[in-house]
């Protein structure tokens, strides 16, 4: 819930940090919406493993007869989910306050934020795993995260600014290849790499 | 600490891990040996570079930064893909030795990021007319640090020195494959820096005098990151040794 108040007013700080007779909203939007997206991810992914340590839920989930990948893949899932519904509140808000017509540039726009959100989500579960129980989490979670947003938020921002240009997806192929790329390399390294943080 | 206390403290410690001192201290030195010649080297490459060097048409006397900034960018990129390599390992083999030498290896090339960091800018004020320019090697660098940064924070942030292990390597393997990323992304974002001279598909279009200087400069900067990590790595051993001495009297 936090998180989908922060990205609103993410959105409105975003639009009343720019002058308006200077710049339009619609030059300003594709780099709105992804910085909102990208810290609102950040909050949420905080808390994803915060929530395990209480009553020693995670003690109970590595008892479970279940690999650790399981659990990861678990976890990276309900993690999307959860950034899925951010998206899904920040996309009808970013229309509203940027006065955009998204009208046949919907399903792309969807299709971008799910590329641009899966590579980043699953390097920020493993980390999120990571920072639980070291001093200062909630400022190690970002230093060592936002580094991986660059690649998601440079293409996401690139096509998007495209598609509101009017111009169609197939003009963004190389960064949607891309995209797909960081996502398979990423959550196959995660998936990986997942048990070495959990082994006790 | 005084030299009495530490001997008999060492022993009474087991068979290894004196040994383990010994390689230590035996590491340390190779590093010295390594960085004083890398040291003695580099300042006849400075002489050579600004003297024996044939000054560049357009750019002049700022072209000769060059020589200093491309091998410490040679060897920071080494020194990270090194990280990466040793992580990798440690969580294969379990080596505690490969957890040390990649926590050496990041903080020189900490050091080595930053020197490029530092030269680039003071070449782009006369060349491009600005400090700063938003380009894909410039900003792949930048990244490079930040990751070198968030890694070696997240060391100093864990004191069990296994779950520092395991964590900074998980770190350590992400980082490493994130930089190809960075640097792909950051090129079709937009690029000004200057084309690659050397390795490029049909050759290298650097003249021979001024390839072969700065040649000289990239195996110099390797030989002084190889020192430095060397007896970083050995002080890391050291640390380790004396903690669990700390660990096992307290």
């Amino acid at each position: 819930m936090a998180a989908l108040v922060l990205s609103a007013l993410i959105l409105v700080i975003f639009n009343f940090a720019r002058d308006p007779t200077v710049i339009r909203a619609q030059d300003l939007a594709p780099a709105a919406l992804w910085v909102t997206i990208t810290f609102a991810a950040t909050t949420a992914l905080n808390r994803a493993f915060a929530v395990e340590l209480d009553h020693g839920a995670l003690d109970g989930l590595l008892l479970a007869p279940v690999g650790r990948e399981a659990i990861y893949l678990g976890k990276l899932l309900g993690n999307l989910v959860f950034t899925g519904v951010v998206q899904a509140i920040t996309i009808p808000l970013f229309v509203l306050f940027f006065n955009l017509d998204l009208h046949g540039t919907l399903p792309a726009i969807l299709l971008l934020a799910f590329l641009a959100t899966v590579g980043f989500t699953a390097v920020g579960t493993v980390f999120s795993a990571l920072t639980m129980r070291v001093q200062f989490a909630e400022l190690m979670l970002p230093v060592l995260l936002l580094p991986f947003m660059v690649p998601p938020l440079i293409g996401a921002a690139q096509v998007t600014s495209k598609l509101l240009a009017g111009r169609p997806l197939a003009d963004s192929a190389g960064w949607l290849q891309i995209l797909a790329t960081y996502d398979i390399v990423f959550v196959t390294l995660s998936i990986l790499v997942f048990p070495a943080v959990l082994d006790e | 600490m005084t030299s009495s206390s530490s001997l008999s403290a060492s022993s009474s410690f087991p068979q290894s891990s004196t040994s383990s001192v010994a390689a230590a201290r035996k590491s340390i030195r190779a590093g010295q040996v390594l960085l004083l010649l890398g040291l003695v080297a580099l300042a006849a490459h400075y002489v050579r570079a600004i003297e024996f060097t044939p000054v560049e048409a357009t750019q002049g006397m700022a072209q000769k930064i060059f020589y200093v900034h491309v091998p410490s960018a040679w060897s920071a990129f080494l020194a990270y893909g090194i990280v990466g390599v040793c992580s990798a390992l440690f969580l294969w083999l379990g080596d505690r030795r490969l957890d040390l030498f990649a926590e050496a290896s990041a903080e020189v090339g900490t050091v080595l990021t930053f020197m490029v960091l530092t030269t680039g800018p003071l070449w782009g004020k006369p060349i491009w007319g600005t400090w700063w320019q938003w380009e894909v090697r410039l900003t792949s660098t930048l990244f490079l640090f930040f990751l070198m940064v968030g890694y070696l924070t997240l060391r100093r942030s864990i004191y069990d020195p296994l779950e520092r292990a395991r964590y900074s390597a998980v770190v350590g393997i992400l980082g490493a494959m994130l930089v190809p990323f960075i640097h792909l992304s950051v090129y079709m974002f937009r690029t000004i820096h200057p084309k690659p001279v050397i390795l490029k598909p049909e050759g290298p279009t650097l003249p021979g005098s001024m390839l072969s200087t700065l040649l000289e400069g990239v195996a110099i900067m390797t030989v002084v990151y190889l020192g430095l990590v060397l007896i970083r790595y050995g002080i890391g051993r050291l640390q380790e040794e004396k903690e669990a001495r700390h660990a096992a009297a307290g």
